[in-house]
């Protein structure tokens, strides 16, 4: 209830953005909040000692699902994009979790960044699906509503907005109870939750599973942010983007993750800015900066003026 | 009364290593029954074999009427035989409460919660609730460990050397916590053992191993009087055996 609560400012402000920010504050709120909970999925696998280096592989079929819908099927319709785009990679995830759930550590990261080259690999190849160049999607409607031409990425900010709040709420639901501690149990020690009777399988594939329909979810946004989708999606840089949003963010909070994408959008759009030439290596000494004084992540400081007040 | 446990001619062996040779053994409900002998006498393979751990090469295990032989540890466990380790296997950063709400939700209690506090209560582990697990002293870990496996369903509980690397002065306090815990419970109990006072005081039955055979089975006083048991178990010196 508490959680509920709170979750409405977040949602009021984005409202807020949606309506009153210029275009541009939209459209990187948008990716930012599309970051957020393909990151929040990635700490629903944290959860369980795994960290997966191969989430664009998700990240990817969520937009691509959403922009073939619109390109092929000729849906125009932005909440069924959504829907598609989660349930596309919670299928595909369902099936190579059945794999990915018996593997551990270092295995598990690579196994996991290996499948989203796969794609990556399948994508650049293919003509039929824009190869390197991608395509465009546009969504005109939203549950069935037709949108004016220059509002629809405001509405879909406040639809990813209400999304994402769902969706970490629920999240927010799951780690806090049994589920959370029974995750944990299986980073800290599966001999013991298999001595209990409990499947320590099944615990890292329903995580799995939660991590790669949410990360579906994301591409989905972002898609529809961007209006077009290319094979840069599942590139493992891509990939790579989310663990360092998780790690600038830390663990300890559902906000940090969007937080945390918040700070990484508006880093790399300054640094582009202002130093196109270097903004990798901007980006970088931020990562080294956080790792040194922060290893927690930024939710330390949160934590920090917590403690002192 | 039927039996609880009963092994029929188990066999198991690493290479040439026999660690169990035609093993047959009946555990009674309600008993408390010591397993000794030297390490590598295949006390510790046993109980890996009556939880899954371990397929015997060939033999039977019987949980009451149904042969357990080939289910994994898990399915074990949800059938009703626990166990605790040598070396607790705790969730170290998880609170020792949390640690027992997790061992309570999975045994699908109603109420795990008020589960998890009245085991709290039952083996003192009250004062500890809110630490986390990884920080306990070691008599603490052990405690734990056995009230984690100790959950509503348990009907066979096996503990692997609940003493070891437990200060002497602690060792029967710890015993008479987890033993009047298992009482309360009317579980069977089946314990490793290496300290002999340990088992003269607790046991109720004692199964001496050697070489992978069982060389004594019966009382404590005739067991732990035995000739054979105080050379290949306890490790006396028996003059005439010398020549």
């Amino acid at each position: 209830m508490k959680a509920a609560i709170v979750a409405i400012a977040p949602l009021v402000a984005l409202t807020g953005l949606a309506l009153l920010s210029p275009q541009w504050l939209v459209f990187m709120a948008m990716l930012a909040l599309a970051k957020g909970v393909v990151v929040l999925g990635l700490l629903v696998l944290m959860r369980t000692g795994l960290v997966s280096f191969g989430q664009g592989l998700y990240f990817g079929i969520g937009a691509y699902a959403a922009a073939l819908l619109s390109h092929h099927l000729h849906v125009a319709d932005a909440a069924v994009m959504l829907l598609a785009g989660a349930a596309a990679a919670g299928l595909i995830a369902a099936l190579l979790g059945l794999l990915l759930a018996r593997y551990r550590d270092i295995f598990f990261a690579m196994l996991s960044l290996a499948f989203s080259m796969i794609l990556y690999g399948v994508l650049v190849k293919s003509a039929a699906l824009g190869s390197t160049d991608g395509f465009n999607l546009h969504a005109r409607t939203f549950f069935g509503v037709a949108l004016a031409s220059g509002v629809e990425r405001r509405v879909f900010l406040i639809a990813g907005a209400v999304c994402a709040v769902v969706v970490a709420l629920l999240v927010h639901r799951l780690l806090g109870g049994h589920w959370g501690r029974l995750a944990t149990g299986v980073r800290d020690n599966e001999l013991r939750v298999a001595y209990l009777g409990a499947s320590p399988y099944r615990v890292v594939y329903v995580n799995y599973l939660i991590a790669g329909a949410m990360a579906g979810l994301g591409g989905a946004l972002a898609a529809l942010a961007v209006g077009h989708v290319d094979p840069e999606m599942t590139y493992w840089t891509t990939s790579g983007e989310f663990v360092f949003i998780a790690i600038l963010g830390g663990t300890q909070s559902i906000l940090a993750p969007f937080v945390a994408a918040s700070i990484f959008e508006a880093l790399r759009t300054i640094a582009s800015q202002y130093a196109p030439n270097v903004w990798q290596m901007s980006l970088g000494l931020a990562m080294l900066a956080i790792i040194m004084f922060l290893p927690a992540g930024l939710w330390t400081l949160a934590e920090r003026r917590r403690r002192s007040v | 009364m039927s039996a609880v446990l009963t092994a029929k001619g188990l066999q198991k062996s690493f290479g040439a290593v026999k660690a169990a040779v035609d093993i047959n053994l009946t555990f009674d409900p309600g008993t408390v029954v010591s397993l000794i002998g030297a390490n590598g006498a295949g006390k510790t393979t046993f109980l890996n074999m009556v939880t899954g751990y371990l397929r015997p090469d060939s033999g039977q295990i019987l949980f009451g009427e149904r042969d357990i032989v080939g289910l994994k540890p898990r399915q074990i466990t949800k059938l009703g035989i626990s166990r605790s380790f040598q070396i607790p296997q705790l969730f170290n950063s998880l609170s020792v409460r949390e640690n027992l709400l997790v061992a309570e939700s999975i045994a699908a209690m109603d109420d795990p919660q008020a589960a998890a506090d009245e085991t709290l209560t039952r083996f003192e582990l009250a004062p500890y609730a809110a630490q986390k697990a990884g920080l306990l002293p070691e008599g603490i870990r052990k405690l734990l460990d056995v009230s984690m496996a100790l959950s509503s369903r348990s009907k066979l509980l096996l503990l692997d050397e609940p003493t070891s690397g437990v200060s002497a002065d602690e060792k029967f306090a710890i015993m008479d916590v987890v033993m009047g815990a298992a009482r309360a419970a009317g579980v069977t109990v089946i314990f490793v053992e290496h300290d002999m006072d340990i088992v003269a005081r607790f046991a109720g039955r004692v199964v001496a191993f050697y070489d992978g055979g069982i060389i004594a089975d019966g009382s404590p006083d005739t067991v732990l009087r035995a000739e054979n048991v105080r050379r290949y178990v306890i490790g006396e010196e028996i003059p005439h055996a010398a020549a």
